[in-house]
């Protein structure tokens, strides 16, 4: 048989199986899940195997005698010293390492683009300089630099940075501001909804799109005959449910 | 040089002209007078004008010489670039008088062995106004030549495989029409540098926001800090609280990343704090992870907070375990346990992507009371959506000290927001300026934002 309708079988069986979920926990999707879940880690061990012991450790040290490489090895060994309880302390030592690099790498990568770039482009002028006219306020709303919207982002920014002010009460005029922080957040929380949703949407449209094309008899019309198992094994999973006395605990 | 040639035949022919018109000019002569220098005026007459044309000719040529004549960049430098990982060349030269828009640059580099331009490889080439120093990123400190400088930073790509530790020829020849002049060869080699001193600002703002730290821990020990109300934390004990009473598990997720990321330490920090709780009320916790790294490092936090809980003997190694580090399976696997152990409470910390909404719509529909925690801000919105509370952003940071109220956590706390109210106070001053700049049309506030560009 072709591997392609093998797959085509196989990637709609699995798409079944997965949706049926849909309905309720039941045997398909438990196939489903633990299948999927089992190829991803048997996966994962052979890529990491290949990455990491030949590529990253083997070939460099034997092959090219990178004497170097044996600390970072060293200090990953030591995370398998937890399996051996009197010398489990060590493994601190690596995880202590691996948190302080980590902690050290991203603070300021985080400062310089969440912060410091944020105050960049926060602080512009508040009014325009137009040739002819001279200094005027301009109140184009499509114009990410006009002062209506430089406004807008001022205030926002600084709104939502006091709603994140955890020592400071909000009450008074204190409250009114983080107040608007939140709308402000809520607003581009509404945004990143939409698009998220939109996004979503294309890809669950992908499924079924695939769907929709192994339902052709080239393939065998897997999509109709494993739609048939699925529901049927539904109706049956359900009735024999209801036939069983409920659990007692 | 053909142009040159080319020029030279207008300038004859103008001298021919002229000639004539002194021939003319001298026919005005009465006729006796001179007879004898008369006769001999056709000769010298014809000579000087010879002579006129050779040097009215040689000077014009001289002037256009001097001003199409293109000159190699002067004041040519190359050496390694400073401040970065190795496998960088930088190339510095003067502007020229020459410097117009016709006119090009060229960047050669070749082996260190080489002699001759020809052998060398053109590996960029661009207008001749542009690549300047003062058009180039990087703060002033770290200049290497004056902002009208060119300046040509060679890095590995396309056609270029520079080595460390290993010397190249490097040249810069100017192109105007037709025309091209090579620099002198420099040999350049190279390395790495430990420090970056483009990022001597991070370290010291770090020092400085450090400072500010150590100073509002110092104040924590002495008086209380007022920590303001986060519904989210309240709620941390109410779920625990419902989870113990149910006499189901509590299930919290650290997030999709490893712990190089800030979200994933908050929420393993925040694990010890839900895990302390669990232990003292004798709930099952389960932690299922995508990355190995940090599940053994949430086993050992796990194992403390038990520690500290005067129950050691209820810790269990395997509340933390590993399921995969593929997201949709690792999501698949952990809808399944939300199905089938039903815990009461489910805590989403950490860095989400697409599963977030797969995860917190199956616990809704289990009932459990949900907590999420996270900086993903394209996944706040469904954490928002279908969670009982949310911990938006930096509350995932500030929820360690609120549950602890240890003075050290909310001195850090108090550090942060004074940090805050410093980039407040710098957003006013810097819009302040940038606003005047345009009202007085003044160059010194344009000074001071550039300086801040520099520094931040």
């Amino acid at each position: 048989m072709d591997v392609t309708i093998i797959g085509a079988w196989v990637a709609t069986g699995l798409t079944l199986f997965i949706f049926s979920f849909l309905y309720k926990d039941n045997p398909l999707f438990k196939l489903a899940e633990n299948l999927y879940v089992g190829v991803s880690v048997g996966y994962t061990i052979v890529k990491t195997y290949d990455t990491v012991i030949v590529y990253l450790i083997w070939k460099p040290i034997v092959e090219n005698q990178e004497w170097t490489l044996l600390i970072p090895v060293a200090i990953g060994l030591l995370m398998l010293t937890r399996y051996v309880p009197k010398a489990a302390w060590l493994s601190r030592y690596a995880f202590a390492f691996i948190v302080g690099v980590g902690a050290g790498l991203a603070i300021p990568r985080t400062v310089s683009s969440f912060i410091l770039k944020q105050i960049e482009d926060t602080v512009r002028p508040l009014l325009v300089l137009v040739p002819g006219d001279g200094v005027t306020f301009s109140w184009n709303l499509m114009n990410p630099a006009s002062s209506v919207n430089v406004i807008i982002v001022l205030i926002g920014v600084s709104s939502v940075l006091f709603y994140f002010f955890f020592s400071v009460e909000h009450s008074g005029p204190g409250k009114a501001v983080a107040r608007m922080g939140v709308l402000f957040l809520m607003i581009a929380f509404g945004a990143a909804f939409g698009y998220t949703v939109m996004a979503r949407m294309s890809l669950l449209i992908g499924r079924l799109t695939d769907l929709i094309e192994y339902s052709d008899p080239a393939y065998g019309r897997p999509t109709l005959w494993l739609a048939l198992v699925t529901i049927g094994t539904l109706i049956a999973l359900s009735r024999r449910s209801r036939s069983e006395p409920p659990d007692s605990h | 040089m053909l142009k040159k040639s080319a020029n030279c035949v207008p300038c004859l022919r103008r001298s021919a002209s002229r000639r004539q018109v002194a021939l003319k000019a001298s026919s005005t002569y009465p006729r006796g007078y001179a007879s004898a220098l008369h006769s001999l005026r056709p000769c010298w007459m014809v000579f000087l004008n010879i002579l006129m044309l050779i040097v009215v000719c040689g000077v014009s040529s001289a002037i256009v010489l001097a001003e199409d004549q293109l000159v190699a960049p002067t004041n040519l430098q190359a050496f390694d670039t400073p401040n970065d990982g190795g496998e960088s060349l930088t190339v510095n030269w003067a502007p020229s008088p020459l410097d117009s828009p016709d006119a090009r640059y060229q960047v050669l580099l070749g082996d260190a062995g080489a002699i001759d331009a020809a052998s060398l490889k053109v590996i960029a080439e661009f207008p001749a106004q542009t690549r300047l120093v003062k058009d180039l990123k990087g703060p002033w400190w770290t200049k290497t030549a004056e902002r009208n400088w060119h300046q040509f930073v060679i890095r590995n790509g396309k056609g270029v495989e520079l080595k460390d530790g290993t010397a190249y020829t490097v040249t810069v020849a100017v192109l105007k029409g037709e025309e091209r002049t090579v620099g002198p060869l420099l040999r350049a080699t190279p390395a790495p540098n430990w420090f970056n001193w483009n990022s001597v600002n991070n370290l010291v703002l770090t020092l400085l926001f450090g400072g500010v730290v150590f100073y509002s821990i110092a104040q924590a020990k002495r008086r209380e800090i007022f920590l303001r109300r986060i519904p989210g934390l309240d709620a941390v004990d109410e779920a625990i609280g419902r989870a113990t009473e149910l006499g189901k598990p509590i299930l919290y997720l650290t997030g999709a990343h490893d712990m190089h990321d800030p979200s994933t330490i908050a929420a393993a920090v925040i694990l010890g704090r839900v895990a302390k709780r669990t232990a003292a009320y004798e709930t099952e916790l389960l932690v299922p992870h995508r990355d190995p790294i940090t599940m053994a490092v949430c086993q050992e936090i796990t194992k403390q907070a038990y520690l500290e809980a005067g129950k050691p003997d209820l810790f269990k190694e395997d509340s933390n375990f590993f399921i995969t580090s593929d997201q949709f399976s690792y999501t698949a696997a952990v809808d399944g346990i939300m199905l089938r152990k039903k815990p009461a409470a489910n805590f989403f910390m950490g860095s989400y992507f697409a599963e977030a909404l797969l995860l917190t719509e199956t616990g809704a529909s289990t009932g459990a009371i949900q907590i999420a925690g996270t900086d993903s801000d394209h996944q706040l919105p469904f954490f928002v959506t279908t969670c009982d509370y949310t911990l938006i952003g930096e509350e995932l940071y500030a929820a360690s000290a609120y549950l602890s109220r240890e003075p050290v956590q909310l001195g850090t706390l108090r550090g942060q927001d004074i940090g805050k109210a410093l980039i407040l106070s710098v957003i006013g001053i810097g819009v302040l300026l940038a606003t005047l700049g345009v009202v007085t049309q003044a160059a010194w506030p344009q000074y001071f934002l550039d300086f801040f560009k520099d520094v931040k």
